[in-house]
């Protein structure tokens, strides 16, 4: 049993959870997840760790009302426990001096791209933040980013904050401005197939962070398994990370709605 | 120290009480078990176990031989005729420590061993043609019996701690026959379980009417009156390392971390929504109890489900389709039905549950729908060549004969490799080519203090050969500790 301890709502259906959870706090690494529980009837579900307070033995979780879990998630009030919170699960990010690294987010993928971003500028990175969303509402964790970002550039589909347009414009116009070592990018599925186009048009390395279906959570179940290179791979342990030039996307996509 | 041994009085007056003869005219007994129509309505265990007059007459049959060859077949040698003649004189307690000598868990090897490959196979029975005694219906009715008392055994054995403390990764039938055998010995053990159950793949693996939640948990709470603490939720390498295990002050860690990775075959279409290992689907299904009114884990409702493979994971997933309501279920395997590797038990209780098996028959390629699930399934038919190296005669393709089978769900049960996780999580711990962690005759790693054993060890085995390993695991250990 884990207790929130705090909550802070980012959008209307995106809320930020601090969970006590000392062992995960003290352990865990950029690019790590954690399977949770809501409740003694709930099922297992993956969430990426945005940030953790090992002296204060707390996690942060940002939580997406998608689906019914996730809804209950986000109904929960401090004071309140999740049933089970197990991790940090996944390979921790690579993180060494690349030289300039675009960190794009989407969404509420802004949220697991934080604990990189500030870890890409503490290795000596000069770090650009490219984050994106339909519309101002749902750009989150924009003051934390810009904290560790050299610049931050802001994308929205209709205009309202920021730049008009898509993330990929985001992302194309930095890289056609100066010379890029590194994306990272971390968002919805489709996002990332698009960036991940689009960088390898102009030949940049490209990570990126992959949240399938998973059961377990430790390599066990093989819901996650995805296909990179031609390879079977699975997320929870291969990844989370994987070169986002070699997924492929579109069965991705295709498993995720395995439920829907 | 042996309780009840063969040269006891009462054990010399019980075996002239009858003659040889009169023992092996009784027929052995039959195991009484749910209708096949009833059972796949629901999840209840199928095996009733024996009334006491059956047990007590079945035990009758066993000969108490002067050099027990029943003994040398299991692999935690259990003092087999030792249990089975305190039935027969109906000391069930006497009968039920006898077992708990030398196995943690006896309520669980009494339905899950494979008794026909061990203990029965070598009984005097075989040699007079007739059937093996019913060692394994015998110890379940001791340990049932045993565990159905009102009051709880008050000769649990007072131990004097040593002072030492050890740690468990992995609750599973290795970690939790470690874990007895060292608590016993004077140890604080501390059991660490990644997933919210303890258990293993007793819990998320083997199915509610083949071995009941509530027996493993009796056997759990067993455990935990001998002191022994469960920790959920906790990963040794990753939520808790190796180093901190050492600072916490413990003396030595048995990793029992199972199975892992499931395989697939790698033929086209196999990442099709539908397509799952035998692992997600059981897990779903008896962990997380999909399908269950009131739990959020979903799980596919569909009416033609293939299983394929041949082993027991594939008999629990055939069966457990059976009971999700599928109405056909169909069992595809490569080899002929002589060498299914699975329980003949598990084979006669899925084809009385109206299973398809179609053997000599291997799926080469899935066919999906625009939605991207599958929808058919692509069987090359097989024939049996010449024997390959296990002895087996190794399937192979008749030309041109593949048949297109529509299916809605495909559970692939081919087996598994040893979970990365503990391997790739502690420095200097020598892995094999495999995956499976390199240890010694004593069960001891390349790291002195870490010992392992079960599936981590074996790449997939049995319950009883893992909890074989937790035992020899312990007794090393002691050693080593001992002598610190």
């Amino acid at each position: 049993m884990n207790k929130i301890v705090k909550k802070e709502h980012f959008s209307a259906n995106v809320v930020k959870l601090i969970v006590e959870a000392p062992l995960i706090a003290a352990s865990r690494r950029p690019g790590n997840f954690v399977i949770v529980i809501d409740n003694d009837h709930g099922e297992r579900i993956p969430l990426t760790i945005a940030d953790a307070d090992p002296l204060k033995g707390t996690i942060t979780l940002v939580v997406q009302a998608i689906g019914d879990s996730t809804r209950a998630i986000c109904e929960m009030e401090p004071g309140q426990y999740l049933h089970d919170v197990v991790g940090p699960l996944g390979r921790p990010t690579h993180i060494e001096n690349y030289g300039t690294v675009v960190c794009c987010g989407g969404g509420v993928g802004v949220a697991p791209l934080l604990p990189i971003i500030k870890a890409m500028k503490e290795a000596g990175n000069r770090v650009i933040s490219v984050l994106a969303a339909r519309t101002k509402e749902l750009i989150i964790l924009e003051k934390q980013v810009s904290e560790y970002s050299d610049e931050v550039v802001i994308m929205t589909d209709d205009g309202s904050y920021g730049n008009k347009g898509l993330v990929t414009q985001g992302v194309e116009s930095v890289i056609e401005r100066e010379p890029v070592n590194l994306v990272v990018t971390i968002g919805p599925a489709v996002m990332m197939k698009f960036v991940a186009l689009t960088t390898l048009k102009h030949n940049v390395p490209t990570m990126c962070s992959l949240n399938t279906i998973m059961v377990d959570g430790t390599g066990m179940c093989g819901a996650c398994r995805v296909t990179v290179d031609g390879h079977m791979r699975f997320v929870c342990i291969d990844g989370p990370e994987f070169d986002a030039h070699k997924v492929d996307f579109d069965e991705m996509m295709l498993r995720l709605k395995s439920y829907n | 120290m042996t309780i009840s041994p063969r040269d006891a009085k009462w054990r010399e007056e019980l075996r002239q009480s009858l003659s040889a003869k009169q023992r092996t005219s009784i027929p052995r007994a039959k195991m009484p078990e749910l209708p096949a129509d009833y059972r796949v309505t629901c999840n209840h265990e199928v095996n009733q176990g024996l009334s006491t007059e059956m047990a007590v007459l079945e035990a009758t049959r066993c000969l108490d031989c002067p050099d027990p060859q029943c003994v040398t077949g299991c692999p935690v040698s259990i003092n087999i005729p030792g249990f089975i003649k305190n039935i027969e004189r109906r000391e069930f307690p006497a009968a039920a420590a006898v077992l708990k000598e030398t196995s943690a868990l006896p309520a669980v090897c009494g339905r899950v061993c494979p008794q026909e490959r061990q203990c029965e196979s070598k009984c005097i029975y075989n040699k007079m043609k007739k059937p093996p005694v019913a060692i394994g219906y015998l110890e379940r009715f001791a340990a049932d019996t045993e565990n159905m008392r009102d009051q709880l055994p008050d000769e649990v054995m007072v131990v004097t701690r040593n002072g030492k403390k050890v740690a468990v990764a992995g609750s599973g039938p290795a970690g939790l026959s470690f874990a007895g055998a060292m608590a016993k010995r004077g140890y604080k053990v501390t059991v660490f379980e990644a997933l919210h159950e303890i258990g293993g793949v007793l819990k998320y693996g083997i199915p509610e009417f083949r071995l009941p939640n509530s027996v493993v948990d009796i056997e759990i709470e067993g455990l935990e009156r001998q002191g022994v603490e469960m920790v959920k939720d906790c990963i040794i390498g990753k939520t808790l390392s190796y180093d901190k295990l050492l600072e916490m002050g413990f003396d030595g860690l048995f990793v029992a971390s199972g199975a892992g990775l499931p395989r697939f075959m790698g033929i086209p279409g196999e990442s099709l929504v539908n397509i799952m290992s035998s692992n997600e689907y059981l897990t779903r299904i008896n962990l997380m109890h999909a399908g269950t009114p009131g739990y959020a884990t979903p799980v596919p409702k569909v009416d033609r489900v293939a299983v394929i493979g041949g082993g027991n994971t594939a008999m629990d997933s055939v069966r457990t389709a059976r009971r999700m309501g599928a109405s056909q279920v169909m069992l595809v395997y490569r080899r002929s039905e002589e060498e299914m590797p699975a329980r003949l038990e598990e084979v006669k209780h899925a084809k009385e549950e109206g299973v398809e098996f179609m053997t000599l028959h291997n799926p080469v390629e899935y066919l999906g729908d625009e939605k991207g699930r599958v929808r058919a399934m692509r069987v090359q038919r097989m024939e049996l060549g010449e024997p390959d190296e296990s002895g087996r005669r190794s399937p192979v393709p008749v030309p041109g004969a593949i048949d297109e089978i529509e299916v809605d769900l495909v559970i692939v049960s081919v087996g598994v490799s040893p979970n990365p996780l503990i391997p790739s999580a502690i420095d200097g711990l020598d892995v094999t080519r495999r995956g499976t962690i390199e240890v010694n005759d004593d069960m001891q790693s390349s790291i002195p203090l870490i010992y392992a054993g079960g599936d981590i060890v074996r790449g997939g085995a049995t319950v009883i050969l893992a909890m074989g390993d937790g035992r020899r695991a312990a007794e090393a250990m002691d050693r080593m500790l001992s002598q610190k």
